[in-house]
C-alpha cells in the first residue's frame, strides 16, 4: 500500500525527528573526559529515553558535518536535560576533539532522537554490569532507571587511575554497596571468575568497554558455562581511518574519493546524496548498501553482516567498512 | 469535526454499519489489481485530510461500539489480555503514547492533564474521568496497557526488543484475524508467524523484522493487512471458532454483498521510549462488498485480486470455499475497464456510463 | 540407537538436536523413558561430566533406570510422572546459579515442559539443550476449552476435556509447552474425518 499518495500532506523528513538544543553546561571531569549538558531550543522537556540508548551528535566543524554517536547518561527520569560524556581522542577523526576545543556553553546543536542498542533485558532477576574506562556512561543512565524501578543491580568498573575515574565519587557516594572500583595504577583488576560464579539463574552479564575487555568477559563467561544470550556488549566502533579509495555510486550517477579520514557514509553525505543510516558504529545494519560491482579487498568492520554477505561482496556497512582496489559501485 | 459515534453492534444481529463518510475513508488496500506479500511499509507521519491515516491512533464513528464489543469479549475471556511480568514498564510508556497523541490529536474527545507525576485523563465518548499517578499502578482501575487499550480501537501487541528478534510478550487482542495471544504470547517475530504460508520463504519476515528493529522513536512506520469475514465480527478468535466458524457456510447470491466483509487491519508501529519496547496497533476496518462496490474502482479490483490469488493465500485467509460464489458476486462489477495505480477510489475518472 | 525424524515444519515448531557436553559448574539432566539412552551417549562421550550431574528421570515403562543409575551421578532421582518431579525441579532451578547447563532428553512433553521451568527460573530457552527420544506423542492444548492433553498420538484427536475434535497443528507455544489444537469440522459439524496415527 501506499497511502501516501497525491494530494498527501507532505511528510516530515524521513526518518526520526531531530532535537535542536543549545549547550546548558560543560564540565570538566578529568584530563581526559569532559561531560557536556543539553536543554532543548523549545524550552519544552526532551523525549523519554531508555537506560543504554545514544544519540547522534551533529557537529559543524568548519565545512565538514561530523555526527558522533554517544551514550545519554543523564537520568532518564529527568528529562529537562539530556546529558553526554566526551573522553578525548587524539589519535581519533577530530570528533572528540572538536568536542572539547571549540563547544562552548550557549551553542546551538542538533541531536538525533535516541536509539537504544544496548537495552537492558527487562527480564533479568540481576543486572551485573562489567565496565572499563569510558564505557561507564550507558550504566550510569541504566542505573538510574533501575534504581527508579526497582531493579537489582550490581557494578564492576575498571579505571586507569583515580584521576581518571570518570564519576566514581558519584557511583561510591550513592551506591556504595552495589559498586566496586578498580584501579589500574594499584593493581586491581576485576577477579571475573570469581565474580561469575555463583551468580543465581536470572542474571543478565553486560560488559562495555575496550574490544580486549569485552573479549575477555565473554570469553571468560563462555568458559564457565554462561549462556551467551545472557551477556551482552556495547562496543564503541567508531570508523578507522584508512587509504583513500574510489567509489561510483549509481543510482546518483557520480563518482567520489573517499578521504583517508573519513568513512564511506560521511563521503557519500559530502556530495549531498541522501543514506539511511541509525547507529553510525556499524550495528544497527541500517546502511546496509548493495554493491553492484567490485575488483578489489572489501575491509568489513561491521558487526550487521553475516559471515556469506561479507564474503559475497555484494553488500557493505558504509558507516564503518572500507575498500581497497580498483572499482567499487554502489546501488546509491 | 464533530463526531456521531453509532449504535451497532458485532455480534448477534449484527447492526454494525458504515456511514457515507466512513465508506469514503475506508482503507482499501489493494494499490494494483493483484495481490502478494511485500514488506509494504511507510513512514506513519500523517496522511490526507480526514483518511484513516491522518492521526496516529484513529478515532472513528465505531468508537464506543468497538469499545462496549471488547468489554464484552473481556467479561468473556479474560486471557485476551496478558503481559508478561517484564512488560510493566512498556504498559506505561503505551498509556503515555496514547493518551498524549488523542488528546493532542483529539482535543474536542479527550483531554490529557499533568503535573509532574500526577495525571489526569477524561475521555469524553466513553464518560470516564480518571486522576492517576504516572507509574504507580495502584492508582488505576486496571493495569496500565489494559486501562487505556479498553478506550483505543484495535488489537494491541506489544513486543520487547532483544537479541535482534522482537517477543510478543504483552497484548490485547480481541478483534484478531483467527490469532490466539493466549497461546502466540512469548513467540518471537518468526515463530508468530510461522503458520503465515509463502512469505517466509520469500524472505519478507526476515526484511520485515530488520525493518522493525529499527523503528525509532518519533519515527513511527505503518503497512496495511486484510483477510476475509462473514458478517462484521470483531471477535474471530481461535478461541470461538467452533462458534463462528460456521457463519462461512451461511452465505447465499442473495446475501453475500451484505454479509461477506472485507476486512482490512491498519498496523502501525512505534517504538516505546522507556521500555525500548515496540508496540504495534492492528486496527480492523470492516466494509460489505455492497458499499466497496459503490466505488466503481474497487469493485473492479477487488474481483481480479480475489479470482487471482494463489490458492494458499485463500485458504490461509479462510475463504477458499466461498470464493467461487464471491467472484460470482463481484464478476458483476468488473467491466474490465482499466484501473488506476493506487488504494485511491479516483471516482471522477471513471467513465460516464458506469456511474 | 535410532531416532524419529521429524519431517520439515514451520518455524514455531521445536527442533531438537544430540546432546553435547558443555563446560559448567552443574550439569542438570532431566529425562523421560528414552530419554535415558541420550544421558548414556553423553556420559560415554564425556564421562567427566557425571560426577557433576543431578539427574531426574521419569522412566514411564521403560527398563533404562538400572542402566543410567549404574553411570553413578552426583545426585540421581527416579519419579514415577512428571507431576512427581516437578516440585523437585523447580527447587533445584531456585537454588542453581548461571554456570549451571541443562540437558533435557526424551519425549516432546517432557522436554517441553522442563524447559518451561527453567524459562521461568530465568534461564533463556536457547542456551537448553535438548535431544528427542522415544514417543512422538504430543501435548496438545485445546484452543477452545483450553484443557491440555497429554500424550496425543493422532490427528484429529478427540480434546480429553471439552470434547471437540481437534487437527493438530504443528504451532507450537513454549510458554504452554504444547501444541496447537483446533476444531476440525467447525464449519461442517460431524465432518470429522478418520483418527490417524501421527506422521502416518
Amino acid at each position: 500500500m501506499t497511502a501516501n499518495a497525491p494530494n498527501s500532506t507532505a511528510p516530515k523528513t524521513l526518518g526520526a525527528d531531530k532535537l535542536y538544543v543549545r549547550v546548558s553546561a560543560i564540565s570538566s571531569l578529568n584530563a581526559l573526559v569532559t561531560r557536556f549538558e543539553f536543554q532543548r531550543v523549545d524550552g519544552v522537556n526532551f523525549p523519554p529515553f531508555s537506560g543504554g540508548a545514544h544519540t547522534v551528535v551533529e557537529m559543524m566543524d568548519g565545512e565538514k558535518k561530523r555526527l558522533n554517536p554517544y551514550s545519554l547518561m543523564s537520568d532518564p527520569t529527568d528529562l529537562r536535560t539530556y546529558a553526554i560524556s566526551v573522553r578525548r581522542d587524539d589519535q581519533g577523526r577530530g570528533g572528540s576533539l572538536f568536542m572539547h576545543r571549540k563547544v562552548k556553553v550557549g551553542d546551538e546543536m542538533v541531536l538525533s532522537y535516541p536509539m537504544n542498542l544496548f537495552a537492558l533485558d527487562l527480564r533479568a532477576r540481576k543486572h551485573l554490569f562489567v565496565a572499563g574506562g569510558i564505557g561507564i556512561t550507558p550504566f550510569l543512565a541504566q542505573i538510574k532507571q533501575l534504581e527508579a524501578t526497582g531493579g537489582n543491580w550490581e557494578l564492576h568498573y575498571s579505571c586507569r587511575s583515580p584521576d581518571l575515574g570518570s564519576y566514581v565519587d558519584e557511583l561510591t557516594g550513592h551506591y556504595p554497596h552495589s559498586t566496586t572500583i578498580y584501579y589500574d595504577d594499584e593493581k586491581q583488576f576485576i577477579d571475573l571468575d570469581n565474580l561469575l560464579d555463583g551468580q543465581p539463574v536470572g542474571t543478565h552479564l553486560y560488559v562495555c568497554g575496550p574490544k580486549g575487555m569485552i573479549d575477555w568477559v565473554r570469553n571468560t563467561a563462555t568458559a564457565s558455562g554462561w549462556p551467551l544470550a545472557h551477556v551482552h556488549h556495547e562496543e564503541f566502533l567508531a570508523p578507522q581511518p584508512g587509504k583513500p579509495f574510489a567509489v561510483r555510486l549509481n543510482k546518483s550517477g557520480l563518482t567520489l574519493e573517499v578521504g583517508a579520514h573519513e568513512s564511506l557514509l560521511e563521503a557519500i553525505e559530502r556530495l549531498g546524496v541522501d543514506a539511511p543510516y541509525l547507529c553510525r558504529g556499524g550495528a544497527c545494519g541500517q546502511c546496509e548498501t548493495d554493491v553492484l560491482d567490485s575488483d578489489g579487498t572489501f575491509l568489513h568492520r561491521d558487526h550487521w553482516l553475516e559471515d556469506d554477505e561479507k564474503n559475497s561482496g555484494e553488500k557493505i556497512m558504509p558507516c564503518v567498512s572500507r575498500f581497497e582496489g580498483k572499482t567499487l559501485v554502489l546501488n546509491r | 469535526m464533530t463526531l456521531q459515534f453509532n449504535n451497532e453492534t458485532f455480534r448477534d444481529d449484527y447492526s454494525f454499519h458504515n456511514s457515507q463518510r466512513a465508506i469514503d475513508r475506508f482503507p482499501f488496500p489493494f494499490h494494483e489489481d493483484s495481490y502478494m506479500y511485500a514488506v509494504n511499509m511507510e513512514q506513519h507521519q500523517g496522511g490526507p485530510a480526514d483518511s484513516v491515516y491522518e492521526k496516529r491512533f484513529d478515532v472513528d464513528e465505531h468508537y464506543v461500539a468497538e469499545m462496549a464489543d471488547r468489554a464484552k469479549v473481556l467479561d468473556d475471556d479474560p486471557l485476551r489480555c496478558q503481559s508478561l511480568p517484564h512488560m510493566a514498564l512498556a504498559g506505561w510508556d503505551l498509556l503515555e503514547l496514547i493518551m498524549v497523541s488523542k488528546s493532542e490529536d483529539y482535543p474536542d474527545l479527550f483531554e490529557l492533564h499533568r503535573e509532574g507525576h500526577k495525571w489526569h485523563w477524561i475521555n469524553k465518548p466513553l464518560g470516564i474521568e480518571d486522576h492517576f499517578t504516572f507509574m504507580d499502578d495502584t492508582t488505576l482501575p486496571y493495569a496500565p496497557m489494559e486501562y487505556i487499550t479498553r478506550q483505543t480501537q484495535g488489537d494491541f501487541c506489544v513486543l520487547d526488543q532483544r537479541k535482534d528478534n522482537l517477543w510478543m510478550d504483552a497484548g490485547m487482542v480481541t478483534t484478531q484475524a483467527d490469532w490466539s495471544l493466549d497461546f502466540d504470547i512469548g513467540m518471537n517475530f518468526f515463530e508468530w508467524h510461522a503458520p503465515v504460508p509463502l512469505a517466509h520463504e520469500k524472505g519478507i519476515f526476515k526484511r520485515a523484522l530488520k525493518f522493525l528493529l529499527n523503528i525509532r522513536q518519533g519515527a513511527p512506520a505503518r503497512r496495511l493487512n486484510w483477510t476475509m469475514t462473514v458478517n462484521p465480527l470483531l471477535d474471530t478468535s481461535p478461541e470461538n471458532y467452533h462458534k463462528w466458524g460456521i457463519q462461512k457456510t451461511t452465505l447465499t447470491p442473495e446475501n453475500i454483498g451484505a454479509k461477506q466483509h472485507l476486512r482490512v487491519e491498519l498496523q502501525t508501529f512505534f517504538r516505546l521510549p522507556r521500555s525500548n519496547a515496540l508496540v504495534f496497533p492492528i486496527r480492523c476496518y470492516l466494509m460489505s462488498f455492497q458499499d466497496i462496490v459503490t466505488k466503481p474502482k474497487w469493485g473492479r479490483r477487488l474481483n481480479r485480486v480475489v479470482r487471482d490469488l494463489p490458492e494458499e493465500l485463500a485458504t490461509y485467509k479462510g475463504f477458499i470455499e466461498n470464493r467461487p460464489m464471491m467472484l460470482e458476486y463481484l464478476s458483476q462489477f468488473d467491466d474490465g475497464l482499466p484501473t488506476s495505480f493506487g488504494v485511491w477510489p479516483d471516482e471522477d475518472i471513471t467513465p460516464l456510463l458506469q456511474r | 540407537m535410532s531416532t524419529f525424524q521429524f519431517p520439515p515444519s514451520i518455524r514455531s515448531r521445536p527442533v531438537y538436536g544430540i546432546l553435547e557436553p558443555r563446560p559448567g559448574k552443574v550439569h542438570l539432566m532431566i529425562a523421560d523413558a528414552e530419554g535415558a539412552a541420550a544421558f548414556i551417549d553423553l556420559a560415554f562421550r564425556a564421562p567427566e561430566l557425571v560426577a557433576k550431574a543431578h539427574v531426574i528421570y521419569i522412566p514411564k515403562s521403560t527398563d533404562f533406570a538400572a542402566a543410567l543409575h549404574a553411570l553413578n551421578p552426583a545426585q540421581y532421582y527416579e519419579g514415577p510422572s512428571y507431576s512427581a518431579a516437578v516440585s523437585r525441579i523447580k527447587r533445584v532451578l531456585s537454588d542453581a546459579s548461571m554456570d549451571l547447563q541443562i540437558y533435557l532428553a526424551g519425549t516432546e512433553g517432557l522436554i517441553g515442559q522442563a524447559l518451561n521451568e527453567a524459562m521461568q527460573a530465568g534461564y533463556d530457552y536457547t542456551a537448553i539443550q535438548t535431544e528427542h527420544r522415544g514417543s512422538v506423542a504430543r501435548r496438545m492444548q485445546c484452543v477452545h476449552c483450553k484443557g491440555i492433553t497429554e500424550d496425543v498420538t493422532t490427528d484429529p484427536f478427540q480434546c480429553s476435556h471439552c470434547g471437540l475434535n481437534l487437527f493438530v497443528r504443528d504451532h507450537y507455544s513454549r510458554r504452554l509447552a504444547a501444541f496447537q489444537g483446533v476444531c476440525i469440522d467447525a464449519e461442517k459439524p460431524g465432518s470429522v474425518p478418520p483418527f490417524k496415527e501421527l506422521y502416518s
